[in-house]
């Protein structure tokens, strides 16, 4: 019986270990480097017990609490309390991704490429491949509870003991844990597996939606998720072990279920019915820009409400930002005092620099997606129709400017929603958005240095990322860093007058979009004289 | 009148050529088949001829336009099938054939959805899940609906079962009949014979024939199949035989065509009991010249890159 369903498990786990022998160390690593270095981070950027206590106070209002649990031991807000409330729950969220994205891609995945019809031909059990799968990922999350736990505690922190640390490494690999069974449940559901990510990560926002929810207003709501019942263990507060085992407990349940369906059905079918899609295209899909706007709007959807969310995680903390200035010296050295503006004020030009450059990754990808359609071999469907090149590079830059406008918009509403929210006198709309609007010439160079790289270097194109990177680098931490000013304006985004503390600078702002316009024709001309790639 | 000439077409992709002097000429309402190996230069020749690629040296005109410069002009009336389609994975296989319909202008919604049931495709599933075969049908359906005056075919039924391949022999047929060209791109050389008024063998970026098969065929030997009461003797040295093989007392053997009444008269002095002949087929016309010009296209490389 078990040689029918599980001969060779051994082997293929040995296997997968060898596909992933980069990607889980890597996700291992990134994982705990992380929280190691935010724990150290955390004893110098609060060394006094009434800094933390300052810091304690800020976290008390409901978008605080929505966004990373509820506080334990904010009376004694000891570096294991900070830790746990601040950075547990979101490394959850991380862990859980990783295992999503891995038990997918050794499950669905597999079975969508035909690789396990290939496996399932060799002498191997029915639910080889599934256990191995789920023996891999066990293996990962308990390795990670370990490594992070025995981490932890080896910093030496005060108050992050042994036991504590041991624990907050378990809730996380708990965490772990029970995103692989539901994973391995969603993958036996669906049949694709876009399917199974898809459905898998909505269950994970969902989670984190509703434990705030829950956490906020109505505390029975927490108790539907998991990532409520991890921080329910209150570690380095009180360490209660319980919460873990209850995760663990549901994980092995979705487990079972899991292979149980696995065993019923047939290889390549899903349980949920897969809905037929459009017999006829919409009247709208009738042009390249139609197209590039039905294939991109899902990420740049997701893109807008992530940016509103982080607008709105940035706005709400606007309130309290005079007192954690005060208190706090090495948030003081990140802004030097301007006479006539208030701190909080002062601090909305370096947010929207960070907004700024983030809001341009999407519009770069936008842009970009016609260089992996041309790599994926469709660019020449659409060129050998009656569509010229212009028209079809010109349909991408048209996203991409839309993109900008729509993502920064969104970043800067969050903000602003939020900000109001939680601020004696807020800030106006108006100020916000003109703060904003003055980077979209610097986001617009960027989209034409990617058009010039589209058109005459499509192999270079990744170039531009290295470049966004670099404008990150001097000009947000180069103001902490104090690099020398030759470096800030060899990036477009160092050229923006920083409103509303320093003047409207409308030559700066009129060559930055010269430039743009000046890299995008040139783009565009290369563009129509090359060959097409695929 | 022609509708597709190329004159001295050469494609340089850094030091290698890919196609040398390649000149091609397809006529109104002809069906142009297009053969050579893997890597002979077919897909480069109609990726210059569909303006993706620029093409280094020579003229490539259809219509009368510049394949380059008037690329837009000229798809207009252009319907084009690649070998290997690849379409968005989460469009349906319905919405991609009406965007390619819409986009190329026309508008023949009948045509459409009998087509869709005439090659059995189910359009309500996302490209994801279809098929290589399935796929090509897509591609397929989008170009016969539309209303073209050149068809434009790069190996089209290099993943469609037996049926569907004929299915699209009749719809090359039948644009044939409107008085439509056709510029056919194909590996099974059945098809080719078939449906080809004139062909054009591609090797190693270089035309080596073009003509009617007729025209070609004499360039081909006749295949014989004999039994006969004494076994005969000396066949070997018979100017003009070759690939003899003997199998149960009958033989085998290929025949030069100028040499064929010379053989015959030698053959039936044994007493022929069975004699089966096969007219030449595309096949031996193209397994003739890759041998033939394997040993020639050998000695011209080497003086190339030296």
């Amino acid at each position: 019986m078990s040689e029918q369903l599980l001969k060779n498990t051994g082997k293929l786990s040995g296997f997968f270990l060898r596909r992933d022998r980069l990607r889980i160390p890597i996700w291992l690593l990134s994982i705990t480097a992380l929280t190691l270095a935010i724990a150290s981070y955390f004893t110098n950027l609060y060394p006094t017990a009434q800094e933390r206590e300052a810091i304690a106070a800020t976290m008390e209002n409901p978008a605080m609490i929505a966004m990373v649990g509820p506080g334990y031991g904010l009376d004694n807000y000891t570096f294991g309390a900070m830790m746990a409330h601040q950075m547990l729950l979101l490394t959850a969220v991380a862990v859980g991704i990783m295992n999503i994205l891995l038990v997918t891609r050794h499950t669905r995945s597999d079975e969508e490429a035909g690789r396990i019809e290939m496996i399932r031909s060799l002498p191997t059990g029915r639910l080889a491949n599934l256990s191995a799968a789920i023996a891999v990922l066990f293996g990962t999350n308990g390795f990670l509870a370990l490594a992070v736990g025995f981490g932890l505690f080896a910093l030496q922190i005060e108050s992050m003991d042994l036991f504590g640390s041991l624990l907050y490494g378990a809730a996380l690999g708990a965490t772990g844990i029970f995103f692989t069974g539901l994973t391995a449940l969603f993958a036996q559901l669906t049949s694709s597996s876009r399917g199974t990510t898809g459905l898998s990560i909505s269950a994970l926002l969902l989670a984190y939606l509703i434990r705030g929810i829950g956490d906020v207003s109505y505390e029975a709501l927490s108790w539907l998720s998991p990532f409520g019942w991890i921080l329910k263990s209150e570690v380095y507060v009180n360490n209660y072990w319980w919460p873990i085992l209850l995760t663990l407990g549901v994980s092995l349940f979705l487990v079972i279920l899991a292979f149980y369906l696995n065993r019923i059905r047939d290889l390549e079918a899903g349980f949920l019915p897969a809905k037929p899609g459009r017999k006829t295209a919409s009247p709208l899909l009738q042009s390249p820009l139609a197209l590039m706007i039905r294939l991109q709007r899902t990420s740049i959807i997701a893109w807008a409400i992530g940016l509103y969310v982080l607008g709105a995680s940035y706005g709400s903390v606007m309130g309290d930002l005079e007192d954690f200035f005060d208190k706090n010296e090495a948030l003081q050295q990140l802004l030097k005092p301007v006479p006539g503006f208030s701190l909080t004020e002062q601090f909305i030009p370096l947010l929207m620099t960070i907004m700024a450059i983030i809001s341009t990754i999407p519009t770069l990808m936008a842009l970009l997606k016609l260089s992996s359609e041309e790599k994926k071999n469709r660019t020449e469907s659409l060129l050998a129709l009656a569509i010229s090149r212009t028209r079809l590079l010109g349909s991408s830059f048209v996203v991409a400017v839309a993109t900008s406008l729509i993502i920064l918009s969104c970043a800067v509403i969050g903000l602003w929603s939020a900000g109001a929210a939680t601020m004696d006198e807020p800030i106006s709309l108006g100020t916000y958005y003109k703060a904003a609007l003055v980077y979209l010439p610097a986001i617009w160079a960027m989209i034409g240095l990617t058009v010039l790289l589209i058109g005459i270097a499509p192999r270079w194109t990744n170039l531009t990322w290295a470049y966004l990177i670099y404008s990150f680098v001097v000009v947000y931490l180069g103001r902490l860093l104090e690099f020398p000013e030759w470096m800030s304006n060899l990036s477009p985004y160092g050229h923006i007058p920083q409103l509303p503390v320093e003047e409207m600078d409308f030559m700066n702002i009129s060559f930055v979009t010269l430039v743009a316009l000046g890299l995008t024709i040139i783009g565009f001309i290369g563009y129509n004289r090359r060959d097409i790639y695929g | 009148m022609s509708l597709l000439i190329t004159k001295n077409l050469t494609k340089k992709f850094g030091s290698f050529t890919a196609l040398k002097n390649v000149n091609l000429e397809v006529k109104e309402g002809e069906v142009f088949g297009f053969i050579g190996p893997n890597g002979a230069g077919k897909s480069t020749t109609i990726r210059i001829l569909l303006g993706i690629l620029k093409a280094t040296a020579g003229e490539a005109k259809i219509f009368g336009l510049d394949a380059w410069k008037d690329a837009v002009e000229i798809h207009k009336r252009i319907a084009y099938v690649p070998g290997d389609v690849n379409l968005w994975p989460n469009l349906t296989g319905g919405e991609v054939i009406d965007f390619f319909i819409k986009l190329r202008g026309a508008n023949p919604k009948g045509r459409r959805d009998e087509l869709i049931e005439r090659f059995a495709l189910d359009p309500t599933k996302k490209c994801r899940t279809y098929s290589k075969g399935n796929r090509q049908k897509v591609a397929l359906i989008a170009a016969f609906s539309s209303d073209a005056d050149l068809y434009i075919f790069d190996e089209p039924t290099s993943g469609l079962d037996p049926l569907m391949e004929r299915t699209f022999q009749e719809y090359v047929l039948e644009v044939k009949k409107e008085g439509k060209s056709v510029f056919l791109s194909s590996h099974i050389l059945s098809e080719v014979e078939r449906l080809c008024d004139r062909i054009g063998i591609i090797r190693e970026g270089e035309i080596i024939e073009t003509g009617t098969l007729d025209e070609l065929r004499h360039l081909t030997r006749t295949h014989l199949l004999v039994k006969t009461k004494q076994p005969i003797t000396d066949l070997d040295h018979l100017p003009g035989v070759h690939d003899v093989l003997e199998k149960d007392g009958a033989f085998s053997l290929h025949v030069d065509p100028e040499h064929l009444d010379h053989v015959m008269k030698h053959i039936s002095q044994f007493g022929i009991t069975k004699l089966e002949s096969a007219p030449p087929t595309l096949e031996d016309l193209f397994m003739r010249h890759y041998e033939v010009t394997q040993g020639a296209g050998g000695v011209s490389q080497c003086q190339n890159n030296s």
